[in-house]
């Protein structure tokens, strides 16, 4: 939540639904390509086999069996699905819910949109999994969700099978809603400083462990068979607390400065839970070693900053520092259209802290999966994983690289030749329906002209064009 | 008004003549006594909609229901003879959501109290302060008998509407009514009908909920806590000394009554998207659920007949706004719902779910019978269309023990007209609502409000409305 960019790419507008896939096939090949594994090194003229939306085998003398659909991908390179870390697409209404400074009690994965245009666009730059997350509006924000960007598919088929949940806090100027108020004669929110932040967050865990404590209770007498027990009543604003003190939530912290994080870091010692990334963390550099102390992750941007006071001391060298000192780093886009170049944010750190090719591609596939928890499935290109993965026509770390082909669990969701070769009957169609609609208008207008026979307006209109000023008006119009 | 009818319906015999003339107005009449009760209308064309269509039949009202129905049907004495010769005899229809006897926002005449007061007026910071949350109110307390398009709907052909009542998340519950009576009571046939649900949000970005999210969430926690005091309640009168003072919350109790009464919920669910979100959140909330909107429907038939979630269907198809900029490039989505929207109906007939329509803020009827003649075209048949309108919509919002076809015992809301009850052409001849008889006027022309005479000043809420518009 920083600023929106909108860039409008009116082709793509036109894509309302996915391309026709074909039937997915269960064995796929993808030959002849320069596979980028980030786990295992860079493997030249190599092949990928794909069962049933898992990678199969990875090597230079992988074989297609009988039966597979082969893509040769010659003179081009495959890389692990992309991760953005931070992104609110996907998402139906405002991705804020800024009335209660602890807006637990929402969800994200209530209001997934599939048909979110930016899904498709995302794929279209090599995007494969996203962490959807609240806004920034309140110290504790709303409850988050990882997705794969299964463009097509209904919104309860896009959540990453086994990720995590998470939940957004937010510290510094949003929560306190410093760059804007309500209306007059409205009081604004608490917290309205720094300190009122940190306190917000200390009260919803001291309720949340009372909240817990109370259920803790009421189910061991339950279980000891004692009668006319009251259960506590159920709160949605403090279950998904309890989670994150129990470490069944991951906490996503938007944060700037220096200070702010350490704040956090301390409270969640304090308390007893962990904040599995800084989101932004554009001073990160300055407490990376606590950062890393803290076992938390930074969810950063290569080279965004400056728009607004708190976001001023960033540097371009965050991310290489704080990886340096041993924080586990990733590139976010927090923008539906950033996340379309994610490839050539992560290849920043190359030039600004000198990253390996390895460590850039890193930022953008490994480093999340592992904040987000997915690691297991995704994040490299490893036997056993699942097929999310990007083919583009260069080195993907260079300015030249567009993607391809994007895939996910082994099928292909972005084909960019299939959408080339789509645009043309789209159009065709689009063309068709708006000459349908005002053919139908035409005719509608005909039919109430004729069933409202008014004398009156008749004669108006037989008036009209003896009227000199309209028909002289008439002429000059011709004449132009 | 009286004299034209009566030369317009020079077929009737004479004896149906003679109601007219003693219902110069049914209104007064009734009072008096001098209303007749029972009617024949006989040699018609009948379509009961329950069974196969009569071609020349009769059918008996007395006393409000319907009393026989069939080719040979024995005539009470008493009764008022109309001769249905060229006549076809429909239940009436149903509006299956509208806010039809509510007082409008514009209304100056008290009605804004009952359509302003679910809206917060103060900041809300979460689902406890109960934001929008009028779950006891019923559109059949707030009816308004002056509200002229009772008479506009009735003269279409329509007899009963499901009138919802606004504002909020927890608006309150719709009444079904019908659409003859002197005070508003004699509307209600059913008070509670339905629970209305919103999910748009109203708290803006300072109060709760300002996000659909939001508005999930807060939901979501009333139905936990009207559940949870039910639960509690009894544990606790039982056990004063033990327990905490339980709170009072009117919004728990209401709610708990309406879930508990296994009172229809009405989710608004317009897109797929959002219709299978409402499939979702019935499934998790466990209520019964019906879908309000539902004009993308025809993309997820399968899903909606496989969870027997029945749908009211909006009749206002999408349109280009009609303040949009012309230059302003339309997504192909929008242009492909525009154009598909209309085939809802026919892909629900198709996959068997059941569903009724609503006229969903059309100004008149005439829009409500031109919108569904795009669905006719789109492959929707007339019988489909009918059922939709009368025993399907009765049966969907529970009333079809009492409405929705013609059958002995049912409530005699009975329509005669002369031909294809969808035909452009076709005009209401009669209308019978809770078996009486009601003059069927011709749509007059919108009244123009600088016609109105301002010198009747104050003592006219209606005039001071139209002056101050």
């Amino acid at each position: 939540m920083r600023r929106l960019l909108t860039v409008a790419i009116s082709a793509i507008t036109l894509l309302a639904q996915p391309p026709v896939q074909a039937q997915t096939p269960n064995v796929i090949l993808i030959q002849n390509a320069t596979i980028l594994t980030v786990t295992h090194g860079t493997i030249e003229h190599g092949s990928i086999l794909i069962r049933d939306g898992k990678i199969a085998a990875v090597g230079m003398d992988v074989k297609a069996p009988d039966g597979a659909t082969v893509i040769d991908a010659a003179g081009q390179f495959v890389i692990p699905g992309i991760i953005d870390c931070h992104s609110h697409i996907a998402v139906d209404g405002n991705v804020n819910e800024g009335g209660p400074a602890v807006s637990s009690m929402v969800n994200i994965a209530d209001v997934l949109n599939p048909a979110d245009i930016n899904i498709y666009r995302d794929l279209a730059g090599g995007v494969t999994t996203a962490n959807i997350l609240h806004g920034s509006a309140n110290p504790i924000g709303g409850q988050t969700v990882v997705i794969k960007l299964r463009w097509g598919k209904q919104a309860n088929q896009l959540p990453f099978e086994g990720a995590l949940p998470g939940i957004k806090f937010a510290l510094g100027e949003n929560p306190k809603h410093s760059n804007f108020g309500p209306p007059a004669g409205t009081p604004a929110r608490y917290p309205a400083t720094r300190l009122g932040v940190e306190e917000v967050i200390r009260q919803a865990f001291t309720e949340a462990r009372e909240y817990k404590k109370q259920w803790d209770d009421y189910n061991r007498r339950k279980a000891a068979g004692e009668q006319n027990l009251l259960p506590p009543r159920r709160d949605l604003r403090l279950e998904p607390l309890v989670e994150v003190l129990e470490r069944k939530r991951y906490v996503h912290a938007h944060c700037y400065r220096a200070d702010e994080i350490l704040m956090l870091a301390r409270v969640a010692k304090e308390f007893g839970f962990k904040v599995r990334t800084f989101q932004h963390v554009l001073e990160g550099y300055k407490v990376a070693d606590e950062i890393a102390a803290s076992g938390a992750g930074g969810s950063t941007f290569s080279d965004w900053w400056a728009y607004k006071m708190e976001a001023y001391d960033a540097i371009p060298y965050n991310a290489a520092l704080m990886q340096e000192r041993g924080v586990l780093v990733s590139i976010n886009s927090d923008s539906a259209e950033e996340a379309r170049h994610l490839n050539q944010e992560a290849a920043k750190s190359m030039k600004y802290g000198d990253l390996s090719a390895n460590d850039a591609l890193k930022l953008i596939t490994l480093n999340p999966a592992i904040q987000l928890g997915i690691d297991n499935r995704a994040g490299s290109i490893d036997v056993g994983k699942d097929a999310d993965l990007v083919i583009y026509n260069h080195d993907p770390l260079s300015v030249y690289a567009v993607a391809q082909k994007t895939l996910i669990d082994g099928q292909v969701y972005f084909d960019r030749e299939h959408d080339l070769a789509a645009r043309p009957a789209l159009e065709k169609e689009k063309q068709a329906l708006l000459e349908k609609e005002k053919k139908a208008a035409e005719e509608e207008k005909k039919h109430e002209e004729k069933s409202n026979k008014s004398p009156e307006k008749k004669q108006d209109q037989k008036k009209k064009p003896l009227k000199p000023g309209d028909s002289s008006e008439g002429v000059s119009g011709g004449g132009r | 008004m009286r004299s034209r009818s009566c030369r317009k319906h020079a077929r009737l015999a004479l004896i149906a003549a003679c109601i007219t003339a003693t219902l110069a107005c049914a209104h007064a009449a009734r009072g008096e006594g001098g209303e007749p009760r029972y009617f024949a209308i006989t040699n018609a064309r009948i379509i009961p909609v329950s069974g196969p269509a009569i071609n020349n039949g009769t059918i008996v009202i007395a006393k409000g229901l319907i009393q026989a129905v069939g080719a040979n049907v024995a005539i009470p004495p008493e009764a008022w003879v109309i001769d249905g010769k060229g006549l076809t005899v429909y239940p009436g229809l149903i509006d299956a959501g509208t806010d039809l006897g509510l007082p409008r926002p514009e209304d100056s005449s008290g009605g804004a109290h009952a359509r302003k007061s679910a809206v917060p007026s103060e900041i809300a910071s979460g689902p406890e302060d109960r934001p929008g949350a009028t779950p006891w109110r019923l559109a059949a307390d707030e009816l308004k008998i002056d509200d002229k398009r009772i008479a506009t709907w009735r003269n279409a052909g329509f007899t009963s509407t499901l009138t919802l009542p606004d504002g909020g998340i927890f608006p309150g519950q719709g009444s079904l009514i019908n659409l003859a009576g002197e005070r508003a009571g004699d509307l209600v046939v059913k008070p509670a009908a339905v629970l209305s649900v919103s999910f748009k949000p109203i708290g803006g970005f300072f109060s709760f909920p300002g996000s659909p999210m939001g508005t999930i969430a807060y939901v979501r926690q009333v139905f936990i806590d009207a559940n949870w005091f039910a639960q509690a309640q009894p544990v606790y009168n039982a056990n004063f000394t033990k327990f905490e003072r339980l709170p009072y919350d009117r919004t728990d109790r209401d709610v708990n009554n309406s879930l508990r009464s296994n009172e229809i919920v009405l989710l608004p669910a317009n897109s797929s998207v959002q219709i299978l979100r409402a499939l979702r959140l019935a499934d998790e909330w466990r209520i019964s659920a019906v879908l309000l909107g539902a004009q993308q429907a025809y993309a997820v038939t399968d899903i909606l007949a496989l969870k027997k979630i029945p749908v009211l269907v909006s009749l206002k198809w999408p349109e280009r706004p009609k303040d949009a900029d012309p230059e302003a490039e339309e997504t192909l989505r929008d242009l492909r719902l525009r154009d598909l929207a209309p085939s809802t109906p026919a892909a629900l007939a198709k996959a068997g779910v059941k569903f009724a329509f609503y006229s969903d803020g059309l100004a008149a009827p005439k829009d409500i019978f031109k919108n569904l003649r795009r669905a006719l075209g789109a492959g929707l048949t007339a019988d489909a269309a009918l059922r939709a309108f009368t025993l399907d919509a009765a049966e969907i919002l529970g009333v079809s023990d009492r409405l929705g076809s013609l059958e002995p015992g049912k409530i005699a809301n009975v329509i005669v007209t002369d031909g294809d009850i969808f035909n452009e052409k076709t005009k209401v001849k009669h209308a019978f609502l809770d078996g009486r008889w009601f003059e069927v006027h011709e749509e007059a022309p919108p009244e123009k409000p600088d016609e109105k005479k301002p010198e009747r000043g104050g003592d006219f809420p209606e005039a001071d409305a139209a002056v101050a518009r």
